[in-house]
């Protein structure tokens, strides 16, 4: 217990595993990937004497922090359109930290190597404190910012509402399933060594623009664990190579992992970056070109490129593909309307877009305003009730989209729409590589092999189903999205907290039947789905209608 | 002659984003919901909503209330997210099927908490800030003793056999400690119903984690302080010495146990009190200063000052409100029962094998017999306080 090197404390604590003798541990997870028992050393070399003073330090910094910015009245500063949207972001993030801490105990028999087992069962406690830690951040946010609605009621909107649903595959997907699949590759070798670039590094960055620094206060802390876990995932990476058998299965979960964390990550990231700041100025960097920086540079040609000297294929495609879907499809933009579009469905506020709004976005991405400007003008026309409806039921040159079956957000691309039978039910795919993830890779057999451990899609994936044919203001009520006078709502298409121009559900019950397009598209004879993917397809881009033929 | 005016340069203005006074703060307009300030999904178990509460329950979802879409990713099996039954014992509502989903369901589902598993508090409160407090206490603690136990040469006071005694013995218990903190304790933090127990549950197995290390790294320090001291013989002992095959065969089947709340049971309720606490409390402890030791229960204390105060704590409360349970009393009661059947004649067995320890210090702890009764008593306590029995195997 004195001051040895952390070289010797390390080895020595080597000692503490044993070969049971009597009787195995439990095994209560499965994977299809196989591992000898290799020798291979634990990345992180932390032992706990030194790992909780430190922990316990960071602590002290993040708490003294939050007191600093109450006492300083740090609200007084921060721009609302930022801390509505996180609403959504706080609702979401605390489910996968834990989820992460649940994952761990997946890779204890299934990766058959003890001194990895030290770093997992750390980098469990790390996300207890990540997830905990968050929570509390929220609830500063709640007790402290002008508006406490969807705040207050967080962890049950979340637990209900389709956009928690799109976030809650990030911690789904670390938990279940081939237990390598899920804790190593989406969990660590992709999800943290990737996507939290953008999520705890480039977003609390934007936080600061719009006068909140607690958010990045308490992500970066939680960032200074990720590079730990990081190598956790990277050690298994190297065993699980080793051997030939496993690449075909790395292969398989390098693209769902990958695509299905950009559909995620992209889509909710992106628009909280780009939609949710009133940093305007023309040399801060967009979403698209932190993305270049943190994900495409720092991730895939520093991290994932040189993998392949171990003989491991990359989906170069689909990073490419995520790129051009960013880049020229425009993925964020369009997922960001569809929010804007549903906000009778939300927990949180959406401001309109201003005229130094969009010349923002006309300068970093020429050709913004000929898209998604006049939607916005109209978005920005309709957010006062005024005796019209909710803009998802106006007029605007918008098609309400379908829902992607596997990542759940919608088919915002509408050219690359994929709609197929599986299961004996007709779905649709915002992509091929998600048409591919339902249709190919969760499936007990791959490329011909057998693939028994491999998990399974599940749920009601389609909010919208449960609601079919049901009037928006009992969808609300349903959900609990009513403010304490029971009748205004908790979303608005706008700031403004004047009581006379808040949307109740009076104004909600003038909509016509919310009917859902999964059970529509079940209904349809074959020509009728023929015809519906037809135009679907050459619809967009900002969901405008099919040009007539 | 006029010489050019050098143009002074004007200093560029740095790019940085500019504050705005937005008044953004609580309390600066009235609005419905404007003084809402508590999460309002959740009933809280006192009359106001404690810290703890706020930040842990309900993080992990569960479809019988809220979870309208239900879990989105499954096991081969189809099963996703915490299935309640992974283990046999039951809450009241466990029994009710999952809400179903169909076009025009709606999304709602029981009342929360729709069933018992979600009443479940921890005593400790335990969550990030209490966690990494309480463990640098510890580990700051454990350093400072050893440092002025070196520094006041405390080692030269043991005698030949206490050294021996505490490189293999006090040694081997770290593969105790490492064993069950990592594959019982961690392992079940992914299988709890609810996001409170897996929190208590992963906290648990950080102290044994640690407490393991704390005893490794004291190892390696004896090591370098004391010349006899044999580093390595705790191995030995652990893998070969007949009087702890008892106890690791022992810590092998608690780690191979499927069900994880028997697991559990097994460990704290049963394990710990027959053999960790008479091992640490009625041997270790009760031998050391006799034998001129005074750092070794520093050690040992903060170990069994986790387990008793804060590990059995929350255990307790995690099985009162089973075996008093409104509609599962009698199936639970029955479980444990045949649980404590199981179990305890097991740990006595494993604890009898570990009599030799007593006789080999020099200055002699309280005889094994007594430490056993002191034991067994204490566990009938613990007995007593869930409203179980005493099994007729504790006579034995």
């Amino acid at each position: 217990m004195t001051r040895q090197s952390v070289a010797k404390a390390h080895e020595k604590i080597q000692e503490l595993s044993w070969e049971p003798a009597y009787h195995e541990p439990v095994s209560q997870y499965g994977t299809d990937y196989t591992f000898s028992k290799a020798k291979k050393k634990d990345p992180l070399k932390q032992v706990l004497r030194s790992y909780f003073p430190m922990e316990e330090e960071k602590d002290h910094r993040v708490y003294g922090a939050q007191d600093g910015a109450i006492r300083g009245n740090m609200f007084r500063q921060v721009q609302p359109r930022w801390m509505e949207w996180q609403k959504l972001f706080l609702s979401i993030i605390p489910l996968p930290e834990i989820s992460a801490a649940r994952a761990m105990p997946l890779l204890f028999r299934t990766v058959p190597n003890p001194e990895l087992h030290n770093g997992q069962a750390i980098q469990m406690i790390d996300e207890v404190r990540h997830s905990t830690i968050q929570q509390n951040l929220k609830r500063l946010y709640m007790n402290n910012y002008i508006d406490p609605a969807g705040f207050n009621s967080s962890l049950r909107n979340f637990q209900n509402d389709y956009a928690g649903t799109i976030g809650r595959q990030f911690a789904e997907g670390f938990i279940t399933g081939d237990a390598i699949t899920a804790a190593s590759v989406y969990l660590t070798i992709v999800a943290e060594t990737a996507f939290t670039n953008t999520l705890f590094v480039a977003m609390p960055g934007e936080a600061a623009a719009n006068g909140d620094y607690l958010l990045p206060t308490v992500f970066h802390s939680v960032q200074s664990d990720e590079s730990r876990h990081i190598s956790n995932g990277y050690a298994t990476l190297l065993m699980a190579l080793s051997d030939e058998s496993n690449h075909q299965l790395l292969e398989r979960d390098l693209r769902y992992a990958w695509w299905n964390n950009h559909c995620v990550v992209d889509a909710a990231i992106g628009t909280f970056i780009e939609y949710g700041t009133k940093d305007r100025r023309k040399d801060r960097e967009s979403y698209a070109e932190m993305w270049r920086r943190w994900i495409y540079d720092d991730y895939y040609r520093s991290y994932l490129v040189p993998l392949e000297k171990y003989g491991l294929t990359i989906p170069h495609d689909l990073v490419e593909e995520s790129w051009n879907r960013i880049w020229n499809k425009g993925y964020v933009h369009e997922v960001a309307q569809f929010f804007a579009t549903g906000w009778i469905a939300n927990y949180w506020r959406i401001d309109p877009m201003t005229d130094e709004d969009f010349e923002w976005f006309e300068h970093k991405y020429p050709g913004w305003y000929d898209k998604y400007g006049a939607w916005w003008e109209n978005y920005n026309r309709l957010s006062v009730p005024n005796g019209h409806k909710p803009i998802a039921f106006e007029d605007v040159d918008y098609v309400y989209p379908h829902r992607c079956w596997t990542c759940m957000v919608p088919c915002l691309i509408r050219q690359d729409m994929v709609m197929d039978e599986v299961d004996g039910q007709w779905r649709t795919y915002c992509s091929e590589g998600c048409h591919w993830t339902d249709a190919v890779a969760f499936r007990d057999t791959y490329e011909g092999r057998q693939t028994p451990n491999m998990g399974k899609l599940t749920g009601a994936r389609e909010w919208e189903t449960l609601y079919h044919n049901w009037n928006f203001a009992d969808i609300v009520k349903d959900m609990g999205y009513v403010r304490d006078d029971g009748e205004t709502l908790v979303a608005q298409p706008h700031l403004d907290l004047d009581p006379k121009k808040m949307w109740t559900l009076d104004h909600l019950r003038r909509c016509p039947p919310f009917p859902s397009p999964n059970v529509s598209l079940n209904e349809m004879t074959d020509s009728e789905r023929q015809a519906f993917h037809s135009d679907y397809v050459r619809q967009g881009p900002a969901g405008r209608p099919a040009p007539a033929e | 002659m006029t010489a050019t005016q050098e143009p002074v340069p004007t200093q560029t203005e740095r790019s940085v984003p500019k504050p705005v006074f937005t008044d953004a703060e609580a309390g600066a307009r009235e609005f419905p919901d404007s003084n809402l300030r508590r999460f309002n999904y959740f009933i809280p178990r006192k009359r106001k909503q404690s810290h703890y509460e706020d930040v842990t329950v309900e993080v992990q979802p569960d479809p019988r209330h809220y979870l309208s879409q239900g879990w989105l990713y499954g096991f081969a099996d189809g099963k996703g997210g915490y299935p309640l039954e992974w283990t046999v014992l039951k809450a009241w509502g466990s029994d009710r099927p999952e809400p179903k989903r169909y076009p025009g369901s709606g999304g709602q589902g029981y009342e929360w908490p729709a069933h018992g598993w979600h009443e479940f508090r921890d005593p400790n409160e335990e969550w990030e800030q209490s966690i990494y407090r309480n463990n640098s206490n510890v580990v700051r603690q454990l350093n400072q003793n050893v440092d002025a136990a070196r520094q006041s040469k405390a080692f030269d006071q043991w005698n030949p056999n206490w050294v021996q005694f505490v490189a293999q013995h006090v040694g081997a218990w770290m593969h105790v400690d490492h064993g069950l903190g990592l594959y019982l304790f961690a392992n079940a933090n992914r299988r709890g119903p609810t996001n409170m127990h897996n929190t208590a549950i992963s906290v648990n197995s950080m102290h044994r984690i640690r407490s393991a290390q704390d005893l490794a790294l004291y190892n390696l320090t004896l090591s370098e302080e004391i010349a006899e001291f044999d580093g390595e013989a705790h191995l030995r002992t652990w893998q070969e010495d007949p009087a702890w095959q008892g106890v690791r065969g022992v810590a092998e089947q608690l780690t191979s146990t499927w069900d994880w709340a028997e697991a559990l049971f097994a460990a704290n309720v049963v394990f710990e009190p027959l053999v960790g606490e008479l091992f640490r409390s009625n041997l270790v402890q009760q031998a050391a200063p006799g034998n001129g030791d005074f750092v070794t229960p520093t050690l040992i204390g903060a170990a069994e000052y986790d387990y008793a105060e804060r590990d059995l704590r929350y255990t307790k409360a995690l099985f009162q409100p089973l075996v008093a349970d409104k509609e599962f009393a009698e199936h639970n009661t029955r479980t444990m029962q045949s649980w404590l059947e199981a179990w305890v004649p097991r740990c006595l067995a494993a604890a009898r094998t570990l009599q030799p320890l007593w006789s080999q210090p020099d200055a002699k702890p309280p005889r094994f017999e007594d430490a056993l009764d002191r034991a067994k008593s204490r566990f009938g306590g613990i007995l007593a306080e869930l409203g179980l029995r005493n099994p007729k195997e504790l006579n034995q």
